[in-house]
């Protein structure tokens, strides 16, 4: 038995009773011929490698080829033992988290790819801030992480989660909605709130493009790992609160990818168009290809 | 529609910047290597599309040449491929065609084989020709690669061969040039077969050429 939608997904919960986490560590378990414990402890072998991530990103203030980025996520650090955010802890961490993972990845480090490595401070921040601070369990980051990684298998299955074939949407949006559902996961949403906050979070960032600067998986890539760890949040608390998307999540999951379809190739991952063609952008191409050559 | 898994989102654990552009280049690179499976002295990349404009930045340059080489895609010395790579002769080239998917590469190694892949996002890929020969490899199974005069009977000889192995066939791809011309068959198995299988296809008539291409880790 395949589940290939949400409305199946949603059904196949109700029908068994039992959570997304559920049926996809049994699901994963079945394909691979594993018991579910050992697909649980993949997802953890994953989630320490994310934990790494952060730990090391947080350390690091090495800058990238570009000279440009690098040290965002240190400014935050030192900016916030004086002052605090003014929406609080959790913020701070989810900020500090997402960037100290993105800029960790434009270092050549080791990484967790979710749904790719442009994405990859997204579904980390927000799951490892709210634990700390909220003293939630490894044993729900678990069940967090493998309902991300259900939300964002079920949407790969019908458009690819690259920025060269349908933008940023497809990238950073997956990773937003993916982050969204395994926080209403582990806040105790239930299953339909869960599916709500993704689609909530997914409808909110379409046409997003990819355009990044010299090509590199910088500008505007980090930053944007920061702002849509924390649009996962806004997705999530309204789903929570019970406001629902009118467009269900299958429908925009489908209009995520019709727009990638009608978005130019300038606009994906080629940096022919967008950001990459500013008068700024092109001048710092000048100075990077002149350093490489 | 074959079901995927919350691990193909979820991964891979690898060195950045990008899925897409730098680990799958190195699965590519690593697949490119399990498939010619001898020691190699030259490698051409040709990069299209997106690979070309924008690989400079995703350090796709540096993951194919480290997959050819056999490394892992969260090994920290990626970064450091151009200084550590030595005993082979390697170099680039960057074209545009839009009859190609946007993150595509050939390799062509030793001047003998050409292999021909797609990094189709998050780390996936697909090896889609080689040599000439539609082929679809996602390194997911165990494959074996036969070349074959193409006539009836073909199939059935090869998959007898399998079936007394007790061996399931996950799926099977043939493409030939013309009727009756050059054949290629691809069969993704679910469990490994040794060099005995190898051998005895290798042994029926009008069979050209097999080999075993392990899946990726």
């Amino acid at each position: 038995m395949g589940i290939f939608s949400f409305t199946e997904l949603a059904s196949a919960c109700r029908e068994q009773n039992k959570h997304i986490y559920e049926i996809a560590q049994e699901e994963e378990a079945r394909i691979a011929e594993v018991d579910t414990e050992t697909i649980r402890l993949r997802t953890l072998e994953n989630l320490t490698a994310m934990k790494d991530a952060i730990k090391n990103g947080l350390k690091s203030k090495e800058k990238s080829i570009s000279n440009w980025c690098g040290d965002d996520c240190a400014k935050l650090q030192t900016q916030y033992k004086k002052h605090s955010a003014i929406f609080g802890k959790v913020f701070e961490k989810i900020t500090e988290y997402a960037l100290a993972t993105a800029e960790e990845n434009l270092r050549m480090g080791r990484i967790v790819a979710c749904p790719t490595a442009g994405s990859c401070g997204i579904v980390p921040s927000v799951i490892v801030a709210v634990s700390e601070e909220l003293k939630i369990p490894e044993k729900k980051q678990i069940d967090g992480l493998l309902t991300a990684g259900t939300i964002g298998l079920l949407i790969s299955n019908k458009v690819q989660l690259a920025g060269a074939v349908a933008g940023c949407q497809a990238e950073c949006g997956v990773a937003s909605a993916m982050a969204a559902g395994a926080l209403t996961e582990m806040l105790g949403g239930g299953v339909n709130k869960v599916i709500q906050a993704s689609a909530l979070a997914l409808k909110n960032i379409l046409g997003l493009t990819c355009d990044p600067v010299c090509g590199l998986v910088e500008v505007p890539c980090i930053k944007r790992n920061a702002f849509l760890a924390v649009h996962a949040v806004t997705a999530s608390e309204l789903a929570r609160c019970g406001v629902e998307s009118k467009i269900p999540l299958d429908e925009i999951v489908d209009t995520l990818k019709i727009t990638g379809q009608l978005m130019s190739p300038m606009l994906k991952e080629t940096s022919q168009g967008g950001l990459a063609k500013t008068k700024t952008a092109m001048e710092l191409e000048k100075v990077i290809f002149r350093k490489k050559s | 529609m074959e079901q995927k898994s919350v691990f193909s989102v979820i991964s891979p654990i690898m060195v950045g910047p990008s899925s897409s552009h730098t680990a799958g280049a190195v699965r590519l690179g690593l697949m490119a290597r399990n498939i010619y499976d001898k020691e190699f002295k030259k490698v051409k990349f040709v990069l299209y599309n997106s690979f070309a404009t924008t690989g400079f930045g995703h350090g796709t340059d540096k993951g194919l040449l480290a997959g050819i080489l056999g490394y892992a895609v969260d090994d920290a010395e990626i970064k450091n491929i151009f200084d550590i790579a030595s005993g082979i002769e390697y170099s680039y080239e960057y074209r545009q065609d839009i009859s190609r998917h946007p993150n595509s590469v050939d390799f062509i190694i030793d001047d003998k084989m050409t292999i021909s892949g797609d990094s189709v996002g998050a780390g996936q890929i697909r090896i889609n020709n080689i040599n000439g020969f539609s082929a679809n490899i996602d390194g997911s199974y165990d494959t074996l690669i036969i070349s074959y005069k193409d006539k009836q009977g073909m199939i059935s000889k090869v998959s007898n061969i399998i079936q007394k192995q007790n061996v399931n066939i996950a799926s099977l791809h043939c493409d030939r040039d013309s009727k009756g011309g050059i054949a290629t068959m691809y069969v993704a198995l679910d469990i490994p077969v040794g060099s005995d299988v190898v051998e005895q296809i290798k042994e029926i008539k009008d069979v050209f050429y097999t080999a075993n291409i392990r899946k990726l880790r």
